[in-house]
């Protein structure tokens, strides 16, 4: 007999039929009607008419026919409540049936049907059930629990099944533990603040043994569970650790990722220099490697999370390159993945061996992985520079393949490493040029055209190449337009004579005959530029570029912390936070990893950052904490500083209050925009940095430019320089309408975790409202963190200035400045920059100043100052002499305001 | 969690449906058809996000399985889950294919309601699965009490995978080591990555709850005997000597996992492997390896572009093991051009075709002994084209079967005890078998 023949029946009057079959009083034929039932059902036919026939089958010894029954209830029982009702007696009766397996499967399948009249008879089943003899029926109505908050959160709480299961964690069967676990996360992830888990080391105890007595599946459950605890101290974070580690040899890879997450947040708490933690690292990499012998799909699931871990932690796996390598029949996800991850691993080592693979891809089928391939060869140019010349040469070879899309692939990471290394590879222009005709694509054309402007002079024909362009410019794509003018106006700059007649063309091009506002105001731009200041046009328009970045496609560091919380799950495969993409309450709450404990801090810091850290007379780096903590306290006897919105009059206030001898207030900058509405929703933040009364404050104004009422306001600092981190929550404290502004003052401490910013004084700053997390990043003067008793002794001056070795030293020029030496001490001294003496040679008064950084770092300037000169020149010397820079622009802003 | 669970067909007509969650609307059926199983492109991910539903799937032959969610649950769970789903139905019904679905849709419903509850995977192990949902669904209403709660306590309890009480006249055991060993060379010969992935699978026929002890010539436990001057713990049941080439005494194990009936934490502090085995074949563990791997052939290429329209192809294989010992079931696979017209082969051992509709060159050997050596070559003619893109050239693929393990592992004892009754280790019959196959072993042309 086969069950398939119950697919086929598709005649007219069936339903009838049906019903006849199902009053039959032979149970054989009965049985055989609620199969073409469910058969039907599945299909997506409607046989909902057939309810109370199918509801009369319930009362049956059968247990096959009674779980058939059961699947058609829930599938109808919402759609039909009334009759729904009939079936309870029939559930109620079962939960108290001495079969356990039957008890079971009653509260399993009343826990699925969403009635409210139903759910009201399941309380008492269900608490029964909870305390049943039977294991099976204990771990069955622990998951129905979850079922029925689902369906009626406030009953559960009234019923007080929360306290019973949480009674559960502490049963004796591991399977029991680990659904009573899974329960207890899903209801606590729709009550973010409630502490229902309450995770405490007693606790985390039972969850770690009964980790090693479950199935593959409960594991995973109290892994997911572990992964949210955060331990108090470095022990017992290791000792945690230890016991999950043997995980990692476990066959089910989803048990391996859940326990890497666990591990990876966890030694976020550990000293890097304990033994154990080295350990740790090399534990990680093998069970990740073998994660990638695993089904094709689990792989992707695999690469995508070890893509985050590579970021995060590139350690792990920096000699496991060869893993990586593309084979033939990956299917193309993986293919495009692995990529991904050899890119993040390249180095020096073993650059080589990643250029022949990425030769050999850029020949493959697949135009998207071709592609990637062949950017990916540019992007190891730009990030190891010893590898420059092989890839330039590998590229060259792929252009001569004249396959169209390997071609503008190539031209346009050429242009990249044209602005990495500029006048180096200069020599490939011509070859680049043969291909000007196959380009079809905007992106490539626009990178050709940048490269032609950009390197005009060399280029004998450039301006016919340009020309060439011009003749279908409205044809092009914007971003083509844009560049071609650009290229246009560089090449008349450097070729005034021959070239007059084009860059009239496409001035008149882009601002007569173009509806594109960019471009017009771009060209209107030029124009005016070149008629009336061409040195100064000259200036713009061929300035010198910032160097661009080696690394991209880093994903931000906030989301990378909150992404390595999620290892193994979904927002770890979209590389999104779960607000992305999951509905509701459930996981709107970001995840953190734990902050390191205090002691091994310092540590920390002076790893990282030593040069930076040590402050100028040897290595007593204990000091930076403990005056870092001297600030965090300051802001609590200012309590007017952190709620109420300061306006200017107010500010100036504290500058009176705090600044007794100082003859003017300390140098401000204007409040820029930080995040425009665009990126953020509607949420538009422009601030400055301020220092007040020895307090660093974040003044922020947050402008609501959306429609809807913007609440919950909270601020969080990536890891920089110089350790600044909110010293208080954002106070917004009333919501925030529409077209509403609010300013809001933070006090910042200087105890936060550090890691080198590059600039310096970068900050990333992550802020959340109701509506999303936003990221930015702004820069703050670092004169902010110049501290009050930063006046040196005469003597101590003058042997620290002998001591730093000469290159230390960095000379700067300050253009335009017309005050006074005195003038300007006083000035300076407003910021925190003291003057310990003056000198006066030959008409140059020279001024010694001195300034202390809040982390402990001296610097030592010395200012020349000549009546009638408006340039000033400026010595500065610093044991951390990347700090030089910062300090010059602040002198500059300082100055100047 | 999951929130629901569908099977379809090649055509995208649903065979099963179950929905788990209520925040899974009867919709999500139709969006997966129409967004991936009728969608035009190769399916670039395993996991595709609907209009903020997430849907994961697998494929087996035609058939396709796919898990749906609105949460942030567990990926790798899903997948882990969905192919233990495929592995239940196998072991019940045979293979997953349209007929034996519509066949035992019934069954299917009634283990998708056990091996899953509110989408949170429960016990599926089809050894205690099989004790209370048989295909004659009759079997709980002659159950004793004493069964009942047998049957509950094993679903739930520690040792999911074994039941109690299970006797066999001839206590015996089947162990095979079963190898793919992967290689990919340069044109030079130069080996661009390689390694083995092996597995232990074992056959248990054995009487009682058996404890077993498992060891291998892993280096750690021989380097650690070594230095700590403790006897071989391989003693008089040592089962070695499968017939690896190499003299070598121990391999470098990279990593290895292990079935959920060994203990994890015994393993990671004392690297031993002890165990209750589950009755009849499972997989005991899996391992990886990556040092001083046997390549049991090498394979030289020699690709001539001869003008535009011919190439001429040489490839000679040699195998490198002990000649005494044969390879079997050898096939090499010669890629050629789409625009190829003709084929001329000329082979000394075996049998070679050029296949039109693979685009490649099939040369087969029935059998061949270690230290030999062979060889091909092959004019291909071609038909002139103006397409400007260059053969990709895909790389020269072999496959084979050796009967040694490619990684040298060797068994170096399998002990079993059983306390309550009354059989002892030396009662037990055992056979140990070493099979080494290539995986993906290609050579670049």
């Amino acid at each position: 007999m086969t069950d398939s023949k119950y697919f086929t029946t598709t005649k007219k009057g069936e339903i009838f039929e049906l019903k006849a079959e199902l009053n039959s009083d032979k149970k054989e034929k009965k049985k055989e009607a609620v199969k073409k039932v469910i058969a039907s059902m599945t299909v997506g036919k409607d046989v909902s008419a057939l309810f109370p026939d199918v509801v009369n089958c319930m009362q049956t010894d059968n247990l096959e026919l009674k779980k058939l029954v059961y699947l058609y209830l829930m599938n109808y029982a919402k759609s039909q409540p009334d009759m729904a009702i009939m079936a309870v007696n029939t559930f109620v009766k079962d939960c108290e049936d001495p079969n356990p397996l039957i008890r079971a499967l009653a509260v399993r399948t009343m826990g699925c049907i969403r009635v409210d009249k139903i759910t009201e008879y399941l309380c008492e089943p269900l608490r029964k059930c909870l305390k049943d003899e039977d294991p099976y029926v204990r771990k069955t109505a622990a998951v129905c629990v979850a079922k029925l908050h689902d369906i009626n959160a406030q009953l559960v709480e009234d019923q007080g099944f929360l306290d019973t299961l949480k009674d559960l964690i502490s049963d004796s069967n591991p399977m029991v533990v680990a659904n009573a676990v899974a329960a207890l996360s899903e209801i606590a992830e729709s009550h973010p603040n409630s502490n229902l888990l309450d995770l405490n080391p007693q606790s985390i105890n039972k969850l770690l043994t009964a980790l090693n007595e479950c199935t593959e599946w409960g594991q995973i459950f109290i892994l997911d569970c572990l992964a949210n605890y955060t331990p108090r101290d470095d022990r017992e974070s290791q000792s945690i650790c230890e016991r999950v580690t043997p995980r990692l040899s476990h066959a089910n890879s989803a048990v391996v990722l859940s326990a890497v997450k666990v591990l990876m947040k966890f030694m976020e708490m550990l000293p890097k220099d304990l033994d154990y933690y080295g350990t740790l690292l090399k534990k990680l990499a093998p069970p990740l490697v073998t994660l990638l012998s695993a089904e094709p799909e689990l792989q992707y699931v695999a690469l995508r999370n070890i893509n985050l871990i590579v970021q995060k932690r590139p350690e792990i796996l920096k000699h496991e390159m060869k893993v990586f390598f593309v084979k033939y029949n990956d299917p193309i996800y993986v293919k495009l993945e692995k990529l991904d991850i050899m890119i993040r691993l390249a180095s020096q080592a073993n650059i080589a061996q990643v250029l022949a693979e990425l030769k050999e891809y850029a020949t493959e089928v697949d135009v998207d992985f071709v592609r990637k391939a062949v950017r990916a060869i540019g992007r190891c140019a730009i990030k190891v520079e010893q590898s420059a010349e092989r890839c330039v040469s590998t590229l060259l070879d792929l252009i001569q393949t004249k396959v169209n899309y390997v071609v503008q692939e190539a031209i346009v990471v050429i242009k990249d490493i044209f602005r990495k290394y500029p006048n180096k590879y200069e020599s490939v222009i011509a070859t680049l040029c043969e291909n000007l005709d196959s380009l079809d694509e905007p992106e490539a054309r626009a990178a050709m055209i940048w490269i032609v402007g950009e390197y005009a002079e060399r280029i004998d024909n450039a301006d016919e190449l340009l020309e060439s362009f011009l003749e279908g410019f409205h044809d092009e794509s914007t971003q083509v337009q844009l560049q071609l003018l650009t290229a246009i106006v560089k090449l008349f700059l450097k070729k005034p004579t021959e070239t007059q007649e084009l860059v009239q063309q496409v001035l008149s091009l882009a601002t007569q005959d173009s509806d594109n506002p960019d471009l017009r105001d771009r060209g209107y731009i030029y124009w005016r530029l070149l008629s009336t200041d061409p040195v100064a046009a000259k200036e713009v328009v061929l300035a010198e570029k910032p160097l661009i970045s080696e690394e991209t496609d880093l994903i931000e560091p906030t989301l990378l912390e909150e992404l390595i919380c999620h290892i193994g799950t979904l927002a770890s495969v979209y590389h999104k936070p779960p607000s992305a993409f999951v509905e509701g309450s459930r996981g709107v709450m970001h995840k953190r990893l734990p902050a390191r404990t205090g002691s091994c801090n310092i540590l920390i810091m002076s790893k990282l950052n030593s040069s930076l850290l040590s402050p100028q007379l040897g290595g007593d780096i204990g000091g930076s904490p403990a005056m870092g903590a001297g600030f965090g306290a300051a802001p609590t006897v200012m309590p007017a500083s952190l709620n109420a919105p300061v306006g200017g009059g107010l500010g100036d206030l504290f500058d009176l209050g705090g600044g007794v001898g100082m003859p003017m207030g300390a140098y401000i900058p204007p409040k820029t925009v930080w995040l425009p509405a665009m990126k953020a929703k509607g949420l538009e933040i422009s601030g400055t940095f301020a220092r007040r009364a020895g307090v660093i404050q974040m003044e922020l104004v947050l402008t609501n430019k959306a429609m809807s009422v913007m609440t919950d306001f909270a601020i969080q600092f990536n890891r920089n320089s110089f350790g600044l981190a909110p010293a208080g929550p954002l106070q917004v404290l009333t919501p925030l309408g529409p077209n509403q502004t609010i300013e809001v003052s933070l006090p910042l401490s200087t105890v936060g975790p550090v890691m080198k910013m590059d600039p310096l004084n970068n900050l990333q700053v992550a802020v959340k409202n109701n509506i999303d997390v936003f990221y930015f990043s702004c820069q703050y003067p670092i004169s902010m963190l110049f501290v009050e008793d930063g006046k040196m002794e005469r003597q101590v001056f003058l042997a620290t200035w002998k001591d730093i070795p000469n290159d230390n030293e960095s000379q700067f020029q300050i253009q335009d400045c017309h005050l006074n030496s005195e003038a300007a001490s006083n000035k300076l001294q407003g910021s925190n920059i003291f003057t310990i003496a003056k000198r006066t040679v030959e008409g140059q008064d020279m001024l010694y100043m001195s300034i202390k950084l809040s982390n402990g770092i001296w610097v030592l300037a010395e200012l020349k100052v000549q009546a009638g000169n408006p340039n000033y020149t400026i010595s500065l010397k610093c044991r951390a002499p990347e700090v030089s820079q910062c300090v010059f622009q602040c002198y500059e802003a300082v100055l100047k305001n | 969690m999951i929130g629901g669970l569908f099977i379809y067909n090649h055509k995208g007509e649903v065979l099963i449906s179950r929905v788990y969650r209520d925040d899974i609307g009867r919709n999500a059926v139709d969006a997966f058809r129409v967004n991936v199983i009728h969608a035009r492109q190769q399916v670039r991910s395993p996991v595709t996000n609907i209009a903020r539903t997430s849907f994961f799937h697998v494929k087996r032959s035609n058939i396709w399985l796919a898990a749906v969610t609105k949460q942030n649950v567990n990926a790798a769970m899903v997948f882990e889950f969905l192919y233990k789903m495929c592995d239940v139905m196998a072991s019940y019904f045979g293979k997953i294919s349209e007929e034996n679905i519509k066949n035992n849709f019934v069954l299917i419903y009634e283990l998708l309601d056990e091996i899953l509850d509110f989408g949170y995977p429960q016990n599926s192990e089809t050894g205690s699965l099989k004790t209370f949902i048989t295909q004659q669904g009759i079997k709980g209403q002659h159950q004793t009490k004493e069964e009942q709660s047998q049957i509950t306590s094993q679903v739930t309890g520690q040792i999911g995978w074994r039941r109690e009480g299970i006797k066999y006249r001839r206590n015996e055991l089947f162990l095979d080591v079963l190898e793919s060993v992967n290689l990919l060379m340069s044109p030079q010969g130069q080996v661009l990555s390689a390694h083995v992935s092996g597995r232990v699978v074992m056959k248990s026929y054995l009487s009682g709850m058996p404890e077993c002890k498992f060891g291998m010539n892993d280096k750690i436990i021989i380097d650690k005997a070594g230095k700590g001057g403790v006897t071989n713990e391989a003693g008089k049941s040592d089962l070695g000597g499968g017939g690896s080439t190499s003299g070598k005494q121990s391999i470098a194990i990279d990593d290895c996992t292990f079935n959920q009936c060994v203990r994890l934490s015994k393993f990671d502090s004392e690297r031993s492997i002890s165990f209750i085995p589950p009755d009849g074949e499972y997989e005991l563990m899996r391992y990886r390896t990556t040092k001083d791997i046997i390549l049991p052939f090498r394979v030289i290429p020699l690709v001539r572009e001869v003008g535009r329209t011919k190439l001429e192809v040489k490839v000679v294989i040699k195998s490198n093991f002990k000649p005494s010992l044969l390879a079997q079931k050898i096939e090499v696979r010669i890629p050629t051009p789409l625009n190829t017209s003709g084929v001329q082969v000329i082979c000394m051992k075996g049998k070679a075709k050029y296949k039109a509709s693979e685009n490649a060159i099939v040369w087969k050997i029935k059998r061949m002994a270690g230290m030999k050596e062979s060889q091909i070559s092959a004019e291909i003619e071609l038909l002139p084209t103006n397409d400007k893109k260059k053969w990709a050239r895909p790389p020269i693929s072999m496959n084979f079967e050796v009967p040694f393990a490619p990684s040298g592992l060797k068994v170096r004892y399998l002990k079993v005890f059983e306390s309550k009754l009354n059989y002892s280790d030396h009662d037990v019959i055992k056979w140990v078998r070493y099979i080494g196959r290539s995986g993906i072993y290609e050579t670049r042309c």
